[in-house]
This record gives structure tokens, C-alpha cells and sequence, in this order.
């Protein structure tokens, strides 16, 4: 569904992506981890057009996306939580779902993906007409998911959705990631916490200074040497 | 001062504090999306007049349609301005676009100069709108009742664009963050080409509002408005639209309110506009409706 190859994205100087290629599957999930600037979030900024890319190509259902309008790469089908939430703090719970649909025209399917969304997110719904900005850091990972979903994306990729958060939080955050894995989405799930993110996924590949190293089925990696002594914490 | 004396001065500042509260509004909404001080602001409304006088006498236009005309060639040159001059610039520091609008503010000013004139025009006032109506002792004028009812109905419908519809959606998710708004697939250059015919819509009819109420138009009339109206903007709070139109009505009252009291002190109405902002940002240094905390 989704290509990436031989990728480079530059900061200046800096050459954050040194050719990286990888696939995403329709129906996986497929996890990317790494440490701290390992250059996780450039490679999904420059997925979406946020980020310039200077050399590679990326493909998504068959068609090339590489350095287009990130308002046309989220119209063909794929969105993305970003680093943060990056909620919008002056709309309402509410109106930050109805941005998810922006480019949505349908009236009655966007009912039903706010109900869907709402079962998800129970909590969402009891906090509808608050300011997105006073939810707690959990209630606004929550969601920035939601809005998310409520692009109906074919492929959904989440940049760290357990960032900052308390343990529970994080279980109930990995829960959803899966639910709405089992109702049809392809993800792809960029994650520091390498020992969540490999349980879930199908597939993975590990990040080190803008280079892929190692990739393999999660569990796989969960089982090799090399990830348990740098990412498993031995 | 009689009671009616009062009411009359007192309706007389409602009704320069809306052109002021319009004018400003432009600036805030602007200022709001996109980060931009823009300082050509009050140069549109001076040549809003223009595109009307001369849709009056040059093309021989019925008044209303002159108006119309002046309306929708403003928010052209408005949506032109953002297009050449500050788009461009977006990524660039900030410092460079507000010295590509003050250098857009003095062209204007200039061109205006040397196309139409240095020289005042007079600018046509439907004799309707002169006439004088008596209520219970009250002398109003009808350009001043027209303003204050044409007024508000554009600032309700400024208020359903902005909270009710999806431009405006768009336009208050571009305020805080551009980049999550792109992922939500809002188009950034659609958006701001929006808000800046908002913003020139808005200058266009403020500026046919004050023309009507001082019916001399020439190049630089658009100064000393702008100016009054983006002090009233900074002391409202820029980036609030309630803040705006409450800085114009403190504007227009004061300006009214010190000709009717203290016609001695009238010639310094700007300097105490000016003292008046210095005292609020001191007290409130984001204005009085402004947000605590900016990008
Ligand atoms: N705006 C920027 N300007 C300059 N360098 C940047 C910028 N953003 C990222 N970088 C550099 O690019 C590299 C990759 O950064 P990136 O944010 O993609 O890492 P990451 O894997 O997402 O890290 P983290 O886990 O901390 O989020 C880092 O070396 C970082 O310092
Ligand atoms: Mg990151």
C-alpha cells in the first residue's frame, strides 16, 4: 500500500534520512522504532509533504505522492497523528473531530464515524462541547486518534501516541490502535516504547541515525539479541 | 449639555465606532491567520473609495451597482496583494513580510498619487442618505442609522462564518498551528486568500461607510483611519474579533465625545487615543480581549 524508497531529507546541513526504504502492507501493522532523532518523525512528516524530501520516491496505492500538497497526500487516503496530539486548544472537542472530516463531503457517513469514534472514546463524547485545549494529555491523544479516524483513512500512521503518558493510559491507547487495526486500517506506528510497539505489530524496522538496520516480523524482533539490549532495556 | 444634545453625540459615536471596529476587524482577522500586521490595510480602504468614484462617474454606474463594484474590485486587489507580496514570503522571518506590507502600504499610496490625483474628490452621497430625522428632539442623520444597521448585519454575518461554517473552521485551525491544519487537509494558500477578501470586504465597506459620512476621498485619506483602527485593534487585543470592534467603539466614542465636551481638546484626540493604548498594554500587555499566550 504504501512504498518508500531510497528516502533523504535534509535539515540544512543536517542529513537526517540517509536512504531509507521500506514497505507498509495493506491490512498490517507495521511499526518503525528508534531513539531520539533517529529521524523517526522526519519520515512520516515527509510521507505527508510537511517535510521536503530531496532524493527518493514514495509511493502510496500505486501513485506517486513524493513532495505534493499535504492537503492531496490526506485526500488520497492516509493521515496522521502527529508528535504531541497537536490538538487544536480553541475548538471545541467537537469541532476538532469535524476538522478530521474537512475534506469529507458525506453528511450521513460522518454521522456514523463520530458515533464510531464516540464508542471508541467514550470519554470524547462526555467532554463534546469543551475546549480541546483543557482536556487531559490522555483525552487529547485520544483524540487526536479520533480526529484522525475521522478522515477515514485507509492507512492511519501515529507518531508516538505513547508519549507522556501514565501506563494505563498507554494500554488503553495500544487497545484502540488495535481495534481499529481489526476493523480494516493499515498502520503504521512509530514508537520509542519498542516493547508495545513490537507486540502489536506484523512487521517492523528499527531506526538508528536516519539509517534502517534491522527489520523482521515483531516478534522476531522482540526475540533478537540485538533489540533486547537496546530497545528492551537488556 | 442637554440630555438630547447627549444621545445625539452618544449615537453619532456608536456609529464612528462601527467603521472603526470594521476597519479593525480586518486587521485582527489577517493578523489572526496568518501572523501578519498588514500594514497596506488602510490603503485598500482608501482605494475602495476610489473604485467606487469612478465606477460612478467614469463607467457611468447606477450608485448601488458602483458600490458593488468597488467592493468586489477591492477584495481583487486585497486576495492581488497577499498573492505577490506576502505569500512569497510566508517561510521567511516575519520581520520580512511586515516590511513587504509597509513598502505595499506607501506603493499604493504613491501609485493613487500619480493615477488619480493628489487633489481631494468629492464623493457622491445618495441624497437620501443626507436626510435628517427628528426623534423626540434627537437630529440623526440616515447615513448614521445606515452604518450602525449595516454594521451589525455584517458583523453577524461575520460571526456565522467564522463559528458555522467550514471556511471559518478552516480559518481558526490555520490561527494556531498551519501544519496539523495541511493534515486535516485544509488548503493553507485557499484559506489565507479567503481571509485576506474577508479582510478587504471589510475595508471596502468601512471605507464607503466613512466616505459617505466625509465625503472627501484622495490618496492618503486611508492614514489616519488606519492607524486609528489598528490602535484600536492592538488595544482590543489583535488576533480577538470582539476585541476589535470594542477598541473601534472606544475610538469612535472618545473621538465624538472629546469634540462634543472639550472642542479645545480636540486637537489632541490622537495623542490621548495614543496615551489611552500605552496605559492599556501597560495594565494588559496582550489588550483587553487578547490571548495570554501567542506562537
Ligand atoms: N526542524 C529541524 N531543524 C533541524 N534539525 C532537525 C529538525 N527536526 C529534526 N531535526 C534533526 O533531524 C534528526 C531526526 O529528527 P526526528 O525528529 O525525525 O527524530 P525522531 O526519531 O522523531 O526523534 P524523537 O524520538 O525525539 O521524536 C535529528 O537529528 C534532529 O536533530
Ligand atoms: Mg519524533
Amino acid at each position: 500500500m504504501l512504498k518508500v524508497a531510497n528516502l533523504n531529507v535534509y535539515y540544512g546541513g543536517i542529513h537526517a534520512l540517509k536512504g531509507i526504504s521500506f514497505n507498509v502492507e495493506e491490512g498490517k501493522i507495521v511499526a518503525l522504532i528508534g531513539a531520539n532523532g533517529a529521524g523517526k518523525s522526519t519520515t512520516l512528516r515527509s510521507i505527508c509533504g510537511l517535510k521536503k524530501v530531496r532524493e527518493g520516491e514514495i509511493t502510496f496505492k500505486s501513485e506517486a505522492i513524493t513532495n505534493k500538497p499535504t492537503n492531496d497526500i490526506v485526500k488520497s487516503g492516509m493521515t496522521l497523528v502527529p508528535e504531541g496530539r497537536r490538538i487544536f486548544p480553541n475548538l471545541t472537542v467537537t469541532e476538532n473531530l469535524m476538522l478530521g472530516a474537512f475534506l469529507r463531503n458525506d453528511g450521513d457517513e460522518i454521522a456514523k464515524d463520530l458515533e464510531w469514534v464516540n464508542t471508541l472514546f467514550p470519554r470524547l463524547k462526555e467532554r463534546k462541547d469543551q475546549k480541546g485545549g483543557t482536556l487531559s494529555g490522555g483525552e487529547q491523544q485520544m483524540l487526536a486518534i479520533g480526529r484522525a479516524l475521522m478522515s477515514r483513512p485507509d492507512l492511519l500512521m501515529l507518531d508516538e501516541p505513547s508519549l507522556g503518558l501514565a501506563p494505563v493510559i498507554v494500554g488503553e491507547v495500544f487497545k484502540v490502535i488495535r481495534k481499529v487495526h481489526q476493523e480494516g486500517k493499515t498502520i503504521l506506528l512509530i514508537e520509542q516504547n519498542a516493547l508495545g510497539a513490537l507486540k502489536l505489530a506484523d512487521y517492523a524496522y528499527v531506526l538508528e541515525t536516519g539509517r534502517i538496520v534491522l527489520e523482521g516480523k515483531g516478534e522476531e524482533l522482540l526475540n533478537n539479541e540485538q533489540v533486547k539490549k537496546s530497545y528492551l532495556g537488556g | 449639555m442637554s440630555p438630547d444634545v447627549f444621545l445625539q453625540h452618544l449615537v453619532n459615536g456608536i456609529s464612528l465606532g462601527f467603521i472603526f471596529g470594521l476597519i479593525a476587524i480586518g486587521y485582527t482577522l489577517v493578523y489572526g491567520v496568518v501572523k501578519l500586521v498588514n500594514f497596506a490595510h488602510g490603503d485598500v480602504f482608501m482605494m475602495a473609495t476610489f473604485f467606487v468614484f469612478y465606477g460612478f462617474t467614469l463607467f457611468m454606474m447606477p450608485w448601488w451597482l458602483a458600490v458593488i463594484f468597488g467592493i468586489v474590485v477591492t477584495i481583487l486587489l486585497g486576495v492581488g496583494i497577499e498573492r505577490i507580496a506576502y505569500r512569497p514570503l510566508r517561510d521567511a522571518p516575519r520581520i520580512s513580510s511586515l516590511c513587504a506590507a509597509i513598502g505595499m502600504s506607501f506603493l499604493i499610496q504613491n501609485i493613487a498619487t500619480v493615477v488619480f490625483g493628489g487633489r481631494q474628490k468629492s464623493f457622491y452621497v445618495p441624497p437620501s442618505l443626507t436626510t435628517t430625522f427628528v426623534i423626540g428632539g434627537v437630529r440623526i442623520q440616515a447615513i448614521t442609522i445606515a452604518t450602525i444597521v449595516v454594521s451589525v448585519i455584517v458583523l453577524l454575518l461575520l460571526t456565522f462564518l467564522i463559528k458555522r461554517t467550514k471556511m471559518g473552521l478552516a480559518m481558526r485551525a490555520l490561527s494556531v498551528d498551519f501544519d496539523t491544519a495541511k493534515l486535516m487537509g485544509i488548503n493553507v494558500n485557499r484559506t489565507i486568500a479567503f481571509t485576506f477578501a474577508i479582510g478587504s470586504a471589510l475595508a471596502a465597506l468601512s471605507a464607503i461607510l466613512w466616505a459617505l459620512r466625509y465625503p472627501q476621498i484622495w490618496p492618503f485619506m486611508g492614514v489616519f483611519p488606519g492607524w486609528r483602527a489598528f490602535t484600536a485593534a492592538i488595544i482590543g487585543g489583535i488576533g480577538s474579533i470582539v476585541g476589535a470592534l470594542f477598541g473601534g467603539f472606544m475610538l469612535g466614542m472618545v473621538t465624538i465625545l472629546l469634540v462634543a465636551f472639550f472642542p479645545e481638546a480636540a486637537g489632541y484626540r490622537d495623542a490621548i487615543i495614543f496615551v489611552l493604548l500605552v496605559v492599556i498594554l501597560l495594565v494588559k500587555p496582550t489588550g483587553l480581549f487578547g490571548e495570554k499566550k501567542s506562537r
